[in-house]
């Protein structure tokens, strides 16, 4: 249980349970927060600290740390981040460290692969131009092949842990539900209605008004394409739904855990918490909650606030009275740097409150509660990824 | 260039976080002060757009927010509604519950009919002129591509009937530079910078609109020119430090190493603007509003950065 004072859960816990004892660990949360970086920062101290082999599933990494894990146009393969990486870093590994880049097209393409019955059924939906943009475009379908390719690493076993980022999407919750979407999807009525005609030719009662409106907006033609392409389909229907029920059933199971990476500031917060609840509602684990930059406790210091208006107020006074203590300083210059240093505090201050303010009202209740400072740069290589990590563990 | 408020129509995109739909409503809310008629368009429900004019919400009807300044949310729905009327002349009265199931389906499976419906209807409302400008909170960067590409990609997929031979004028006035343009949103961090260039590749490559500004939401303010770092940096040694504090009633190391981080942040960012500036066409005008040390977001927050986009377009 998360420790919660009068000001709200305790923001000083670990990762270090959650990553010892789930086998995947997904980080999710809205875009913009540092979802990659802590997920790349969570494997990296895992491996380091726990051993074993770590891989991180990442999405849409910064080039710079896609660089750093070594990540660039190797596609959907795993690769070993080298010890020397570590040493260079100055740590000294427990265990291996492994990334890997979801490549969408190159994922589906396999995914058909193993479900079509023949060559020429594969051959066919590979070359089919909506499959092509399906596969391209069709925006949920990189949170159905996220899961997807999740499921068949953990099937493979070759892993200890795998933390997953999760695809910057629209809705939150869309990956949540997308192999549940892909399901139904597959096993839909309507779906039906639009393939048994251009077999049977028969329209029956039932499909006639769908018919009649779908023909004048799209087109007979292109429903004809719609058509085949689901023909074409059909023969891994089963394979499709049965395997979006497995990913289902894995990301319930209590070898999984997610982690909520969010900022203080008011948006993605608010999409943060909406997010929680939804495993809530779901009844998938929330392991953690990251909050990344949060502005240092000391903005909130009231002694600090009184020197720093201060400073603002009396800037010509205090330096007229320092400056005989300077070297070579011109009055109102330090006048100036005076009452700049005076009001950046109180700047910085509203928003310090405003942040503590809003993580007190933090709803839910994860096993973890973790606040990462802002770094003085972004985090771009395993040095930095070790910072962050340490943070994350609990150092 | 074409300048931002001589257009029709203005996408506004960015990554999720970086200020998109405040800029949005900034864009919209300072136009309609500067004499044209203008829609804010939210293109999800989300309901975002109310919440910033602190007004009720709003909904597929335009409804007046302010003096010439409407507002509505996109609703694939009633889109698809409206656009079976005005075009085919179907009544839908009564029928729409399985037809929108149909139509949901269809749509799912073939990429492109949606996103048709939600830039047509904004494309519709320029083309009937019932505004001089329309401005939409468009998606996020990730799917901004593929929404303004959608009339081309039904283009290439759909052979004939209806929905193809509506995307014709769609195109038109997508591809006008002096009708549309997308204006894209960002902060100088390093994620954020990076999707933008890429962002604006993508454009230039998949879509025919013209991308016609880049604002940099939330620039720290610089705190010291260089002889007043100096100055700052003999503050900072122990015994001024604590004359300082003496002098100013409590210690005054706290407020000399705030300034120190924001110093930093300020300086962090700087190296990702100048990125930023390199990667983008010399000739997209880019537009820097200033980082709000404010408490709440609402109509305040909008009226500030309204203004400050006022400056930087040269009102």
């Amino acid at each position: 249980m998360a420790h919660r004072g009068p000001r709200g859960p305790d923001p000083n816990g670990s990762l270090s349970g959650l990553l010892a004892s789930r086998e995947i660990v997904v980080v999710c949360g809205p875009g913009g927060v540092g979802k990659t970086t802590t997920a790349a920062a969570a494997a990296a101290v895992a491996a380091a600290r726990l051993g074993g082999k770590v891989l991180v599933l990442t999405v849409d990494p910064a080039r710079r740390l896609a660089d750093a894990l070594g990540l660039r146009g190797i596609g959907n393969r795993e690769r070993r981040v080298p010890d020397s990486a570590f040493t260079d870093a100055g740590m000294k590994p427990m265990g291996e460290l492994y990334a890997a880049m979801l490549d969408t097209k190159e994922s589906w393409d396999a995914l058909i692969s193993h479900h079509a019955p023949d060559v020429r059924t594969r051959e066919e939906i590979l070359a089919n131009p909506l499959y092509r943009n399906i596969s391209g475009r069709f925006v949920q379908s990189h949170d159905y092949i996220a899961m997807e390719r999740l499921f068949e690493i953990h099937a493979e076993g070759t892993y200890d842990l795998i933390v997953v980022d999760t695809p910057p999407t629209r809705n939150a919750l869309d990956f949540l539900d997308a192999p549940e979407r892909m399901a139904d999807f597959f096993s839909s009525r309507l779906l039906r209605w639009l393939v048994v005609p251009y077999r049977s030719r028969i329209v029956n009662i039932a499909s006639k008004p769908f018919y009649q409106v779908a023909d004048r907006i799209l087109g007979t033609q292109f429903l004809s394409d719609i058509a085949e392409f689901f023909i074409l389909f059909q023969s891994m229907y089963e394979g499709f739904v049965e395997r979006a029920r497995s990913v289902q059933r894995l990301l319930a199971d209590r070898r999984t855990s997610f982690i909520v990476v969010s900022t203080l500031e008011v948006v993605p917060l608010r999409e943060g918490e909406f997010f929680a609840r939804a495993l809530a509602d779901r009844q998938l684990h929330l392991g953690a909650i990251v909050l990344n930059k949060v502005l240092p406790g000391y903005l909130r210091d009231p002694m600090a606030a009184t020197v720093a208006e201060r400073l603002r107020d009396a800037a010509g006074q205090l330096a007229d009275q320092l400056c005989p203590w300077m070297e070579g300083a011109d009055v109102a210059q330090v006048e100036r740097v005076l009452a700049e240093v005076g009001s950046s505090y109180l700047d910085y201050r509203v928003v310090a409150q405003r942040e503590a303010e809003q993580q007190s009202e933090l709803a839910g209740a994860p096993e973890a509660f973790v606040s990462v400072p802002y770094f003085d740069t972004d985090v771009y290589d395993l040095e930095g990824l070790f910072r962050l990590g340490a943070r994350l563990w609990g150092d | 260039m074409i300048p931002l408020l001589d257009r029709r129509l203005l996408f506004v995109t960015g990554k999720g976080g970086v200020g998109k739909t405040t800029v949005a409503a900034a864009l919209a809310l300072f136009a309609s002060e500067h004499g044209r008629r203008t829609l804010v368009c939210e293109s999800d429900a989300r309901g975002d757009i109310a919440a910033y004019f602190e007004t009720g919400p709003t909904g597929f009807s335009a409804r007046e927010l302010l003096p010439d300044l409407w507002a509505m949310s996109m609703n694939t729905e009633a889109s698809l509604r409206e656009y079976l009327r005005l075009s085919l002349r179907i009544p839908v009265i009564g029928r729409i519950g399985p037809l929108a199931k149909a139509f949901d389906f269809v749509a799912t499976a073939a990429p492109g009919v949606r996103e048709v419906l939600i830039v047509g209807k904004f494309c519709y409302e320029v083309r009937e002129r019932h505004y001089d400008l329309v401005v939409v909170d468009a998606s996020a960067t990730g799917h901004i591509v593929g929404q303004l590409s959608a009339p081309q990609t039904i283009n290439e997929l759909v052979k004939v009937g209806l929905i193809r031979s509506q995307t014709g004028w769609m195109l038109d006035i997508l591809s006008d530079p002096a009708r549309t343009g997308l204006v894209a949103v960002t902060t100088p961090e390093e994620m954020p910078v990076n999707e933008t260039m890429e962002l604006a590749a993508r454009v230039k490559e998949e879509t025919t609109v013209e991308l016609a500004s880049v604002v940099v939401n939330r620039v720290l303010p610089e705190l010291f020119g260089r002889t007043e770092e100096e100055i700052f940096e003999q503050l900072c040694h122990k015994e001024l430090t604590a004359e300082l504090g003496r002098l100013a009633g409590g210690d005054a190391r706290t407020v000399l190493e705030a300034a120190r981080l924001a110093v930093t942040l300020r300086r962090t960012r700087a190296g990702h603007l100048e990125r930023l500036r390199s990667g983008i066409d010399a000739k997209v005008p880019m537009l820097y509003l200033p980082f709000l040390f404010t408490r709440f977001h609402g109509l305040r927050t909008i009226r500030q950065v309204a203004r400050s986009l006022g400056e930087e377009l040269g009102f």
